[in-house]
C-alpha cells in the first residue's frame, strides 16, 4: 500500500510539472497584459511595473525564477492585490471554500444517495419518476439561476436568511450558498446511485444472497450498497477537488471570500502569479483526491487490493 | 432505508430552518458600504484610484486638502496655503492638531516622503503621473533623477513647500487625491513597504482599519486621534466587496448594506418606482465616448467621415432607450459641472436629426463612399452587456448612411491592449476625472498621450493646452482650455456619447450624504439615525 502511494505521488511530479509549464507559457501568450486597462499607463510607469515584477526579463528567465521560488513554496506576489502574497490569498480563501464545499458535498451525499437508492428500489414507480424528475431539474437549472432566486425568496422577500456575505462562516450565512452549491451534486449523485444500484441488484451475488434467505434490508445494506457506491466514489474524487476549490458563480453571487473567484479574476486581470498559484494548488488537490479515491476503492470493493 | 431518508431530509430541513436566521441589523452606528472592487493595498502609492480605492483610503487618510460632503475642496491637514506670484512655489501650513492614529504628529516630512515614494520607480505607482507638476517628478519616475531632488521640502514640521515645473492652478485639487495622502514616516522607516500591515499601520483620517478579510470585507473603526473626531458620529465603517450588482441590490434591499456604490443602469426605472427614496443618480465627471481612429489608412482619418458618424449618432435615443435614462447625452468631452469651465458642444449637433442625416450622407458621398463603395468600419468594445447594446444601437443608426459595422468585442485587458495599438476604426472608451479640472479630460487628446487611442494630432490643440498649462491666471487658462476643446470638437476628433452618472443606493435614514460630481463621499460626514 505504502509503495503504491509513493509510486503514485512520484508519478504526480511530472504531471504537475507539465501543468505548471503549460499554464505559465499559455498565460504569457494570451493577448493583453496585466497592466492593460481602461487607464493606459504612461510608458515610464509601465516600465517601472514591468521591472518591479521582473516581467522585463526574457521569458525563460522568468520561468526559471518562478520555478525556483515555487520549489521553496513561494507563489510570489499578486499583481492585483498588492498587500497580499498569492500564498496569503490561498491561505485565506481556501478554508472558506473548503467549509462551503465540504458541507455541500456532505449534504449532496446525505440526500443524493438515499434518493438514488429509493428510486432504484421503486423503479418505474411514481416515487422513482418524482425523484428522478427532481434530479433532472437540479441538473438542468444552472446555479446562477437558482442562487439569485433563493437569495431573493429567502433573503429579501421572507427575510429569513442573509442574502450574502461570509460573516466569519456563521451558519445562517452558509445555508443558501451550501444548498445552491449542493443542488447539482445531489442530482448527479442521485442519478448515478440509481443506475448503479439497479445494476448491482440484478447481479448474481445479490441473487445468491436472496436465495440464502437474507431479508431485503440485509441484502441492500450489507451486500448491494457498497458495490453500488463505486461509480459515485469515482465521481467524488474530482468533484470534491472541484467543489472545495470554490465555485466562482456561488462565491460571486453570495459575495463569499473563497478562492473560486481567483481562477476567473486572476485570468481576467492577467494576474500571472495568482493564476499560477491557483493552478498549482488545484493540480495538487486533484492528484491527492484521485489518490484517496483509488485507495478508498479497496474498502468498497474486496476485489481491489494495493498489496506490496 | 425510510428512516435513513427521513434523517437526511431532516438534516437538510434543519439546515434551511428559518429559526436559524439572526437579525441582520448592523452594529450601532456602523456604516455598511457595498463596494464593487477591493483596493489593491492600503498604501495610497500602490492603488489604482478607482471609486472603491477612494472610498476606503479616503476614509483612512486625509491629505493636505479634503472634500466636503458636496464634493467641494476644503482644507484638510493643511489649514491654509499660499502661492508665489510666479505660481511656481506653494507653501502649505499644516494644522497643529493633526495626528496619526498612534498619537504621533502628522508633519510636513510625512508628505515629502509620501510624494517621494509615489514617484520612486521601485514602488511603481500607477498614479505617479498625477504628481508630475511637482519639480523633477517626471524625471524621478523615469529613473533619471534622484528621489531626493523632488520639489517638495519640509520647511519645518508644519510647513511644506512644493516647487513646480510650471504653474498649476489646480494643485489644491490634486492634493485632495489619495495619491497625495501622507504616509507615517516613522512607520515607513521602521517597516518599509510592510507599514500597511494591520499590526503596524497608523492612519490620519477619521477611521483606522481593524480587519481585512480579502474578498470579503474591510473593517475600520473611528480614529480617536483624528482632529475632528468630535464631530464624527459613526463608530466604524465596514466595506463589503460586492462584485455582482444584483447581489448588491438584494443585500441593500434586505438591509444588509446602508450604501451600495453602484447599480445596474438597466434597472433604473424599476428602482425609481420601487426604491425611490434610496436611488441616487447624479451627474459625475465622466464621459463615455467612441474613439475614432485618426491615423492614416483608416477611413476615419477623413474628417468628413468622422463628422458624418457624429451627426448620425442619436445620443438621446441611446441614453433614454438603451440606458433607461440613467445618463445624459453629450457631444462634448469635458462634462458639465467641471470647475472653472463652460461646456463646449460639437458643431452641427443642434440641428434636427433629418437635417443631420442629410448632411452626413452628403459628407460620406464627398468622401467617396456610396452604394458602389460602401464604408466598412470595425467597432471594438469590451465585453459587457451595456457596451454591446450601445454598439448595436450605434451600428443601427449608421446603417442608413450605408455604413457596414463589424463589431469586435473582447475582455477589457485585450480590448485596451488592442486599441492602444490602434487596431480599430471605432473603439469604446470612457474617462472618469481623477480631479476636478478640464485639463484632466483634454489631456487624453494630446499628441503622444497613451490614452489618445484615436491618435488625434493637432498642433493648434497641443499649443493651446501647453499655453493653458503655463497660464497662472484662472480665467485666461479657462479660455485657453475651452478654445482647445472647441478646436478638437470642430475636428470631430472623437464621438462623445454620454456623460455618465454616479449611481448609488443610499439608506434614506442616513444623513450627511450629498450627491456630488466626483462621486466621492467621506464617511466622516455621515450619520445613521438610530
Amino acid at each position: 500500500m505504502l509503495s503504491y502511494i509513493a509510486k503514485r505521488l512520484a508519478m504526480a511530479i511530472p504531471t504537475l510539472l507539465i501543468v505548471i509549464t503549460a499554464s505559465f507559457f499559455l498565460m504569457r501568450v494570451a493577448p493583453g497584459g496585466p497592466f492593460d486597462g481602461e487607464r493606459q499607463l504612461p510608458p515610464e510607469i509601465e516600465a517601472n511595473l514591468m521591472a518591479a515584477y521582473h516581467l522585463d526579463e526574457p521569458l525563460p528567465m522568468q520561468y526559471l525564477r518562478y520555478m525556483g521560488n515555487l520549489v521553496q513554496g513561494d507563489f510570489g506576489p499578486s499583481f492585483k492585490y498588492k498587500d497580499f502574497s498569492v500564498t496569503d490569498l490561498i491561505a485565506q480563501g481556501f478554508p472558506v471554500s473548503l467549509e462551503l464545499g465540504g458541507l455541500a458535498i456532505v449534504l449532496a451525499l446525505l440526500l443524493g444517495i438515499p434518493m438514488g437508492v429509493m428510486a432504484a428500489l421503486r423503479r418505474n414507480s411514481t416515487v422513482d419518476y418524482l425523484l428522478m424528475g427532481t434530479a433532472l431539474g437540479g441538473i438542468a437549472v444552472p446555479n446562477f439561476v437558482i442562487a439569485p432566486l433563493m437569495a431573493l425568496f429567502f433573503g429579501v422577500i421572507l427575510g429569513w436568511l442573509p442574502v450574502g456575505g461570509w460573516n466569519g462562516g456563521a451558519l445562517p450565512n452558509l445555508v443558501l450558498p451550501v444548498v445552491a452549491l449542493a443542488i447539482q451534486q445531489i442530482a448527479y449523485i442521485a442519478r448515478m446511485m440509481r443506475a448503479s444500484m439497479i445494476e448491482v441488484l440484478g447481479s448474481h451475488f445479490i441473487r445468491t444472497a436472496r436465495a440464502k434467505g437474507l431479508n431485503e434490508r440485509q441484502v441492500i445494506w450489507r451486500h448491494a450498497l457498497r458495490p453500488a457506491m463505486l461509480p459515485v466514489l469515482s465521481y467524488l474524487g474530482p468533484a470534491i477537488a472541484g467543489i472545495i476549490t470554490g465555485s466562482v458563480v456561488i462565491e460571486q453571487i453570495f459575495g463569499l471570500p473563497g478562492i473560486g473567484r481567483y481562477f476567473v479574476q486572476g485570468a481576467l486581470n492577467r494576474d500571472y502569479t495568482l493564476v499560477m498559484g491557483t493552478v498549482v494548488f488545484y493540480g495538487i488537490l486533484i492528484v491527492l483526491m484521485n489518490l484517496i479515491v483509488d485507495l478508498l476503492y479497496s474498502l468498497f470493493d474486496p476485489q481491489i487490493r494495493y498489496d506490496d | 432505508m425510510t428512516r435513513c431518508l427521513s434523517k437526511s431530509l431532516g438534516a437538510a430541513l434543519l439546515l434551511a430552518c428559518p429559526l436559524l436566521a439572526t437579525p441582520l441589523s448592523a452594529q450601532a452606528a456602523t456604516l455598511d458600504i457595498g463596494i464593487y472592487g477591493e483596493p489593491a493595498s492600503l498604501d495610497a502609492a500602490r492603488v489604482t484610484g478607482a471609486v472603491y480605492d477612494n472610498d476606503v483610503l479616503g476614509d483612512l487618510f486625509e491629505g493636505l486638502v479634503t472634500l466636503a460632503p458636496d464634493g467641494d475642496y476644503q482644507p484638510g491637514v493643511a489649514k491654509s496655503w499660499s502661492v508665489s506670484d510666479d505660481g511656481l512655489t506653494w507653501t502649505f501650513t499644516l494644522r497643529d492638531d493633526a495626528r496619526w492614529s498612534d498619537g504621533e504628529s502628522v508633519t510636513a516630512e510625512d508628505f515629502v516622503l509620501a510624494f517621494q515614494r509615489a514617484l520612486d520607480p521601485a514602488i511603481a505607482s500607477v498614479y505617479a503621473n498625477l504628481l508630475y507638476p511637482i519639480k523633477n517628478a517626471s524625471a524621478i519616475n523615469r529613473g533619471d533623477a534622484e528621489v531626493a531632488s523632488l520639489g517638495a521640502r519640509a520647511v519645518n514640521d508644519h510647513q511644506l513647500e512644493v516647487s513646480l515645473d510650471q504653474p498649476t492652478a489646480y494643485l489644491p485639487t490634486l492634493m485632495a487625491h489619495i495619491i497625495a495622502a501622507p504616509v507615517p514616516a516613522h512607520l515607513v522607516r521602521q517597516y518599509g513597504n510592510d507599514w500597511t500591515q494591520l499590526s503596524h499601520i497608523a492612519t490620519n483620517g477619521a477611521f483606522m482599519p481593524s480587519r481585512w478579510v480579502s474578498h470579503d470585507h474591510i473593517e475600520a473603526v473611528k480614529n480617536p486621534q483624528f482632529h475632528d473626531a468630535a464631530s464624527v458620529t459613526l463608530d466604524g465603517v465596514n466595506y463589503y466587496l460586492v462584485e455582482d450588482l444584483n447581489t448588491g441590490l438584494s443585500r441593500f434591499r434586505s438591509g444588509d448594506l446602508d450604501v451600495m456604490r453602484d447599480f445596474d443602469a438597466s434597472r433604473y426605472q424599476w428602482l425609481k418606482e420601487n426604491l425611490s427614496s434610496s436611488v441616487h443618480l447624479h451627474n459625475q465627471l465622466s464621459t463615455y465616448y467612441y474613439a475614432l481612429n485618426n491615423r492614416d489608412g483608416h477611413p476615419t482619418s477623413d474628417v468628413r467621415v468622422r463628422e458624418a458618424l457624429n451627426l448620425a449618432l442619436r445620443r438621446d435615443i441611446i441614453t433614454q432607450k438603451v440606458l433607461q435614462g440613467a445618463a445624459n447625452p453629450t457631444s462634448s468631452l469635458v462634462p458639465a459641472g467641471t470647475a472653472h469651465y463652460d461646456v463646449q458642444t460639437m458643431p452641427g449637433m443642434e440641428a434636427p436629426i433629418d437635417a443631420r442625416l442629410k448632411k452626413a450622407k452628403t459628407l460620406l458621398k464627398d468622401a467617396g463612399y456610396g452604394p458602389d463603395h460602401p464604408l466598412h468600419l470595425r467597432l471594438r468594445f469590451n465585453s459587457r452587456d451595456d457596451h454591446r447594446r450601445i454598439a448595436v444601437a450605434a451600428a443601427a443608426m449608421w446603417k442608413p448612411l450605408g455604413i457596414d459595422i463589424e463589431m469586435v468585442n473582447a475582455e477589457a485587458n485585450v480590448h485596451y491592449a488592442e486599441i492602444a495599438r490602434g487596431d480599430f476604426d471605432i473603439a469604446r472608451a470612457s474617462w472618469v476625472a481623477d480631479f476636478d479640472d478640464a485639463s484632466n479630460f483634454l489631456g487624453i487628446l494630446a499628441s503622444g498621450n497613451v490614452k489618445n487611442y484615436g491618435g488625434y494630432h493637432s498642433t493648434e490643440f497641443d499649443h493651446l493646452l501647453t499655453q493653458a498649462s503655463a497660464q497662472p491666471d484662472q480665467n485666461k487658462r479657462q479660455q485657453l482650455l475651452e478654445q482647445a476643446e472647441h478646436h478638437a470638437l470642430g475636428d470631430y476628433a472623437m464621438a462623445p456619447i454620454y456623460a455618465d452618472a454616479a449611481r448609488n443606493l443610499v439608506n434614506p435614514d442616513m444623513t450627511g450624504w450629498e450627491d456630488n460630481a466626483i462621486n466621492r463621499h467621506l464617511s466622516r460626514w455621515i450619520s445613521l439615525d438610530q
